[in-house]
């Protein structure tokens, strides 16, 4: 039984069993189910993912108002030319775009934790397996380390965005994608946890703050750069930095801070870009939309 | 560790929001489960952030789509009124006045085509979670998250021994059991969850227990 990250990881230091298994057991234990189970329901999973990373990079999503109608296939395009990150950082980009997208034009995606940050995990996922030649199974198994460590932020902290702010949805599911990017890469467990720590830090205090309370902006781009986020903390604690602050206390953090942000800056829309001149306008658009929509 | 890796992952949905249009159409077509009948129209009162915010989030689309029997990963939830105007199906939007319920209630009435109607109140509760908190006028709780029989009886003694022996009879494990009634000696409700799926058989076998008025099974 564990509870938190450093109990996982005690108990993979005395057993010597991989992460991934423990984490498998604990689930056969808690569902009744058989291993072979568990991965057939990942796989479902993993194959929702991957549809929703990839389709809106050749086609624009349409949704209501439109604030991100097309910026995967955008950023699909810039990822072949010249740029400043690259393809690799680029393509990634788009695929989060991507889920972003497909999640804001009612299509069909996995939350992974929560559906507005569904872009993150399967763009990491689809990169770094990309990169390593990963097998499905091995990536299946990512998955599961990902979820894992997903369980242990939702029950010691939340990923609500109502009740923790952005850092608890896109801040978790980062950490959740980089824990899956080392173990792919075939990082220890410490690395593992590191990466994730690192991921969580980075965006400590990251507000909620949807424009017109619609599930797009800054949405998306808290889904691209929360990928960027998985990645790069998950070559930092490859390359073995540490977090020095343990990652259960990261996330001890991440909840307190969270339920320290006022509630204007906390999915309500009240705060943020979303109460800017321009927020505010796509809001009265909205609004607008709403009252016709009651006189049909 | 007591959270399942499947409620990380998940639940796979249409966009954008758990709680406004995936539980809005779990909450709907649980709804219609319990009706069982056809209906010609349905209605939706919409309340709180439902409301509110029902437009942006898609969750007149996903009631309806949820009342007409698709599941919250079902595309076709986006382009649904016009599924429902090519099968001839009526439906009405409006605001509903409710008091002391959940943020995200809605208020369902469905028209049967044998001119009964019947007014079901859940709220989506997060997550993709849903709750009925009202079955015409009777407080209930039902989540749909195990197989659900629902149980309407005269409020005579015997009667939930009867169905719990039929249950353990077919193999059936309770994991619970709620009762209310409306008063003594009158109507009562029953509520059990199980550990498998209850067939058809089960709900036959139920029905001819003496003073059992009606039977329904949601296997969601």
């Amino acid at each position: 039984m564990y509870n938190t990250i450093e109990e996982l990881l005690e108990r993979q230091r005395r057993t010597g069993t991989p992460m991934h298994r423990i984490i498998l057991q604990n689930e056969m234990n808690l569902a009744g189910i058989t291993e072979k189970e568990v991965y057939t329901r990942l796989k479902k999973r993993y194959e929702v993912m991957v549809a929703s990373a990839k389709k809106a990079l050749y086609q624009p999503q349409s949704m209501v108002l439109g604030l991100i109608e097309g910026q995967a296939s955008c950023q699909q395009l810039y990822a072949g030319k010249q740029s400043i990150c690259g393809p690799f950082l680029n393509e990634l980009m788009a695929m989060a775009l991507s889920g972003s997208e497909v999640n804001a034009s009612m299509g069909r995606i996995c939350a992974a934790p929560t559906a507005g940050s569904s872009g993150i995990l399967p763009a990491v996922l689809l990169s770094v397996s990309k990169r390593y030649g990963s097998s499905e199974h091995e990536i299946l198994s990512a998955l599961l380390v990902a979820a894992g460590f997903g369980a242990v932020i939702t029950k010691n902290a939340t990923v609500s965005g109502a009740e923790g702010g952005c850092q608890a949805e896109c801040g978790a599911a980062a950490g959740m994608a980089a824990a899956a990017a080392v173990t792919l890469a075939g990082g220890d467990g410490e690395m593992v946890a590191n990466a994730c720590g690192i991921a969580l830090m980075n965006v400590m205090g990251l507000v909620c703050d949807p424009v017109a309370g619609l599930v797009q902006l800054p949405c998306s781009y808290r889904n691209a750069s929360g990928a960027v986020n998985a990645v790069l903390s998950a070559d930092l604690a490859l390359a073995g930095q540490r977090t020095m602050i343990p990652v259960d206390q990261c996330i001890d953090a991440m909840y307190r801070v969270g339920k320290k942000l006022p509630g204007e800056l906390r999915e309500t829309a009240l705060g943020g870009i979303a109460t800017q001149p321009a927020g505010k306008e796509y809001a009265k658009q909205l609004q607008a939309l709403t009252s016709s929509k009651k006189e049909d | 560790m007591n959270i399942s890796l499947f409620d990380v992952l998940g639940p796979v949905m249409i966009g954008p929001s758990s709680s406004h249009t995936a539980g809005a159409a779990k909450l709907a077509r649980v709804a219609r489960t319990i009706v069982e009948k056809p209906f010609h129209l349905v209605t939706f009162g919409l309340y709180g952030s439902f409301a509110k915010t029902g437009v942006g989030h898609g969750t007149r689309q996903a009631l309806l789509a949820g009342a007409m029997g698709f599941k919250e990963d079902d595309e076709r939830i986006k382009t649904i009124e016009t599924l429902a105007k090519q099968e001839g199906l009526e439906y009405e939007f409006y605001e509903a006045e409710l008091d002391g319920v959940h943020e995200n209630t809605a208020v369902i009435t469905f028209y049967c085509d044998d001119g009964s109607k019947m007014r079901i109140i859940g709220c989506s509760i997060g997550g993709g979670r849903i709750r009925i908190t009202e079955l015409d006028g009777l407080a209930s709780d039902i989540t749909a998250e195990s197989p659900t029989l629902l149980i309407t009886q005269n409020d005579k003694p015997g009667v939930i021994g009867a169905v719990s022996g039929l249950l353990a009879e077919c193999g059936l494990n309770i994991a619970v059991m709620r009762v209310s009634r409306v008063s003594r000696g009158e109507l009562a409700n029953c509520v059990i969850e199980t550990d498998g799926r209850i067939g058809a058989e089960v709900v036959r076998q139920i029905e001819k227990i003496p003073n059992v008025r009606s039977v329904r099974a949601i296997n969601i």
